[in-house]
């Protein structure tokens, strides 16, 4: 590229920026931009741009600059799918980058399940957008009508028959540079070839293999190996620490002390592991943490930040007063860890003033800023690498990794890798926090809900607040990005049905036990185990079959339609048509349902319990599951997210369940933190409802929503007890057990 | 004092260093020979994604120390099939997309070729005995047991 032409380009762009509008360069490359050497003046990472999301190059590969990361869910494949179908190229000409700080699009975290209806809707435009302007290109050069041209894998072709013209042709010397048209006409979903098919995942031979490359095997020359050692409580600080062990260890660097945070480095990983070992480090005393055991009444009563009525209809007051009887009921859901199954991992390089670091963060760009605010650097002296890591499922400690090896790199002003122990990461991972759920109903004489209100006790943080401070920031008394919390109200909890005096109030409280992020599904999967038990024990109550008691009450017509399709997979029969049984062995199964967030995504469960009424052990045997995000765009990794969302969520209902002293963490490895294994993995069973006229929604959190509820509710339709505590462990239930009336 | 180990990997003569003997083999075949098939997932052989096999059996490569494994035969993932010629149970993870993260699959691949090289036409109830000490946090059984039920087939 010569200054010349860079100059030009810059100056017909800064007299298109309108309005203060971003101007930044932007390349005109006819070569492959690659990730590793692009520099940042070579390319727009501008969201409004279609060359911020893709290049073409002169042998016709097409690059993606996706803002979204792969986290192990397929995203990227579906993403490269809607690319490609949308450009009308073969998909394996799609090269995918993503979540580089330098070269993406800040297109917001990996999270919400927003990957292919936020970022993938965004790219599938900048694709219409780029279509149709090389279209017209073509019917420029050709001297042909646009609408008599049609394009197969990248070739322009007169339907009059004649001449063809390359993407690589027309795109030319002038590339992409056009602002993305929102009204850009899409394809017409009948004519898709690549979206709507199981193409199979790109990921996945390489990890087969074991040729694929995870931040954990991501290396650097010179690179050196850290461990981090933790506080001995959650808030005590270090008084001093002695490494003169550590010095006998061949391959011992030195140790790094900023404030609390103390990590040791070495030339070799288990150097660095040994090391670890080694330092002896005086902690303070630190006590601060609720006692386990008065878990909920401490959340219950943690200060109120202020209530927020978050779904409300008609006078729940005057419908208390029209019913002639009441029913309560309270639910609480455990504090848990993400405990992705490779600890936490990130490399960091700290050079002339700049920081470089890879990490698998699910938010590259807010981690630019944090990291930048952290280090009192500009946020374009950081760069973000997205390199994947083992499973994400929301804020858990890879940020906190990523910011600690930044400020041991700039410690020791060397490439430095640092992954977390086992132990690391059950504890100081941000955890999913605890919540508390009350429910009151009331009921007239033709069994009518006359009054619904419901009241949910969880923290801001993680809810309310857009963010988590880095860890790193908070031991090293380093700088913090503040996250204020939002003025808008939480959107999408409460019920989906149409009752006619409703209130859902949040109580926010200002703080929670341990430092605390979202786990999939955040505050969703608590408030639908309420709301879905509860109505259950309101059809209980009133001789209502689950199944009526939710149609009864749903005037949508989608939803009505995944419900009916549920009740045909799961052969449902209403209940009581089948007597409970007597023995020590007790079988049942539960319905759930719901709109995920009150506006997108329908699904609705089914889950087929044992009950071993001795023990206390519950084993779900069987779940079946009814969903309809709209378009699908890869049916199999829409299976895939299915299965996932209902195992780990089986796991989280059952097993999982932070524990800790008054100090710190102690479910401190996967003996101490259990998760469901093989023998007692459900049966998955999926029912698929594809919309290809409708825009797609996300998948990777909706069907975890229902998980707990359908378990409870089958836990009471096989014994009669109503489990209200997530997780359901046995001791648990045998107490349920107990307090439920025979039969 | 550096130790030297001799040992066979992936059908290779090599020599493994250890200035501490009881360095874990994970550590010796990542770092030293630049494999990356097993990964480190608890250093307390709980969850299986550190999995070796040794002389064809099933090893967790987090604890063993490497001073133990002297003579050896050892293969990692990356001996066990490529992708020009795939081990039968590599193919049926990929013909089933059994993998979601992928940092467990190692561990799912290796445990489960160990368990169907000495067993044939094993139940699924089997297969999930056999695999009950490997850990998956995503969620993917229900793909892992179809693909070793399809591997089971194949290897019959």
């Amino acid at each position: 590229m010569t200054a010349l032409t860079t100059h030009t380009l810059l100056s017909r762009r800064a007299l298109l920026a309108q309005g203060g509008a971003l101007v930044v360069t932007f390349a005109l490359t006819s070569r492959p931009i690659h990730a590793q050497t692009a520099r940042p003046a070579d390319k727009t990472v501008a969201i409004d741009e279609v060359a911020g999301f893709i290049a073409i190059d002169a042998t016709g590969k097409v690059t993606i600059y996706s803002g979204k990361v792969e986290l192990g869910t397929g995203a990227t494949t579906a993403i490269a799918q809607i690319a490609a179908e949308e450009l009308s190229v073969a998909l394996d000409r799609v090269a995918m980058i993503q979540g580089d700080t330098q070269l993406t699009p800040n297109q917001g975290p990996t999270y919400a399940s927003l990957s292919i209806q936020d970022g993938g809707m965004q790219i599938r435009r900048a694709a219409a957008t780029a279509r149709e302007a090389l279209l017209q290109r073509a019917a420029d050069k050709l001297k042909v009508a646009k609408d008599t041209l049609t394009v197969q894998d990248g070739v322009v072709t007169s339907r009059a028959g004649g001449d063809k013209i390359s993407y690589v042709q027309l795109v030319g010397e002038q590339q992409l540079a056009m602002k993305i048209d929102p009204a850009a006409t899409l394809k017409d979903p009948k004519d898709y070839t690549i979206v709507g098919t199981s193409v199979p995942r790109r990921d996945i031979p390489a990890k087969i293999f074991g040729t694929f490359n995870f931040v954990q095997d991501h290396k650097l020359p010179g690179m050196l190996h850290a461990r981090v050692v933790h506080p001995a409580g959650v808030r005590s600080t270090l008084q001093s620490f002695d490494d003169t062990a550590c010095r006998k260890i061949k391959g011992y660097v030195r140790a790094v002390r900023k404030g609390n945070l103390l990590a040791v480095v070495a030339t070799n990983e288990w150097a660095a592991i040994t090391a670890s070992k080694a330092i002896v480090a005086s902690w303070s005393d630190w006590a601060g943490l609720p006692v386990e055991s008065q878990l909920y009444e401490y959340v219950r009563s943690s200060k109120v930040d202020r209530n927020e009525v978050l779904q409300t209809a008609g006078d729940t007051a005057a419908g208390f007063k029209q019913g002639k009887r009441t029913l309560q009921a309270t639910y609480d859901f455990a504090m848990q860890t993400h405990g992705s199954i490779g600890p936490s991992c990130a490399v960091a390089d700290f050079k002339d003033g700049r920081l470089t670091v890879w990490t698998p963060s699910q938010a590259s760009h807010l981690l630019q800023v944090q990291l930048a605010t952290m280090l009192s650097l500009k946020p374009e002296s950081v760069r973000c690498i997205f390199v994947e890591g083992a499973g994400c499922y929301g804020r858990n400690g890879a940020d906190d990794c990523t910011s600690e090896a930044a400020v041991i790199a700039r410690e020791i002003g060397k490439p430095v890798r640092l992954q977390w122990m086992r132990q690391d990461e059950h504890g100081w991972d941000p955890k999913g926090p605890p919540v508390v759920l009350d429910y009151r109903a009331s009921i007239d004489d033709q069994g009518q809900i006359t009054a619904w209100e419901s009241d949910m006790f969880m923290p801001e943080q993680p809810f309310k607040r857009s963010g988590v401070t880095l860890l790193a920031a908070v031991l090293a008394g380093l700088p913090k990005m503040p996250f204020p919390g939002s003025a808008t109200p939480h959107s999408g909890l409460g019920i989906p049905y149409a009752l006619p005096n409703n209130k859902l109030t949040v109580h926010w409280l200002l703080d929670t036990p341990l430092p605390s992020a979202w786990i999939r599904a955040p505050g969703n999967t608590q408030n639908t185990f309420g709301n879905e038990t509860f109505l259950d024990e309101i059809a209980a109550a009133t001789g209502v079959d689950p199944f009526e008691i939710r149609v009864r009450h749903l005037k949508d017509s989608r939803g009505l339609e995944v419900l009916e399709r549920l009740r045909a997979l799961a052969k449902w029969e209403p209940r009581g048509s089948r007597p409970r049984d007597a023995g020590a062995i007790a079988r049942g199964r539960g319905v759930t349902y719901s709109k995920y967030e009150s506006v997108r995504t329908y699904v609705a469960v089914v889950a087929d319990v044992t009950v071993d009424r001795t023990t206390g052990r519950v084993k779900v045997d069987r779940v079946f599951v009814a969903h309809d995000c709209g378009q699908i765009i890869n049916p199999d990794g829409l299976h895939n997210q299915i299965e996932g969302n209902v195992v780990q969520t089986v796991s989280r209902s059952v097993v999982e369940k932070v524990t800790f002293s008054r100090s710190a963490v102690t479910s401190l490895n996967w003996g101490s933190y259990p998760i469901l294994t093989f023998p007692n993995v459900p049966e998955v069973v999926i029912d698929l409802i594809d919309r290809p006229n409708e825009v797609p929604w996300g998948v990777g959190e909706p069907t975890t929503s229902l998980i707990p509820s359908a378990i409870a509710n089958a836990v009471y339709d096989a014994t009669g007890a109503w489990v209200r505590s997530v997780p359901f462990r046995p001791a648990q239930v045998l107490a349920a057990l107990k307090l439920s009336k025979p039969g | 004092m550096t130790t030297t180990i001799k040992l066979t990997v992936n059908g290779k003569a090599v020599v493994l260093k250890a200035d501490d003997p009881s360095m874990p083999l994970l550590y010796a075949l990542r770092d030293q020979l630049g494999l990356r098939g097993m990964h480190f997932g608890c250093g307390l052989a709980q969850c299986g994604a550190c999995t070796v096999h040794y002389y064809g059996e099933a090893l967790r490569s987090c604890v063993m120390p490497v001073s133990a494994v002297a003579d050896a035969e050892i293969v990692t993932l990356e001996g066990l099939g490529t992708a020009e010629k795939p081990h039968p149970v590599q193919q049926a993870f990929i013909d089933e997309q059994a993998a979601q993260c992928g940092y467990c699959i190692n561990g799912m691949i290796m445990q489960a070729a160990a368990f169907l090289a000495t067993t044939k036409r094993p139940t699924e109830d089997q297969v999930r005995q056999a695999l009950a000490g490997n850990l998956c946090k995503c969620g993917t059984h229900v793909r892992i047991l179809r693909a070793v039920m399809r591997a089971a087939e194949k290897m019959a």
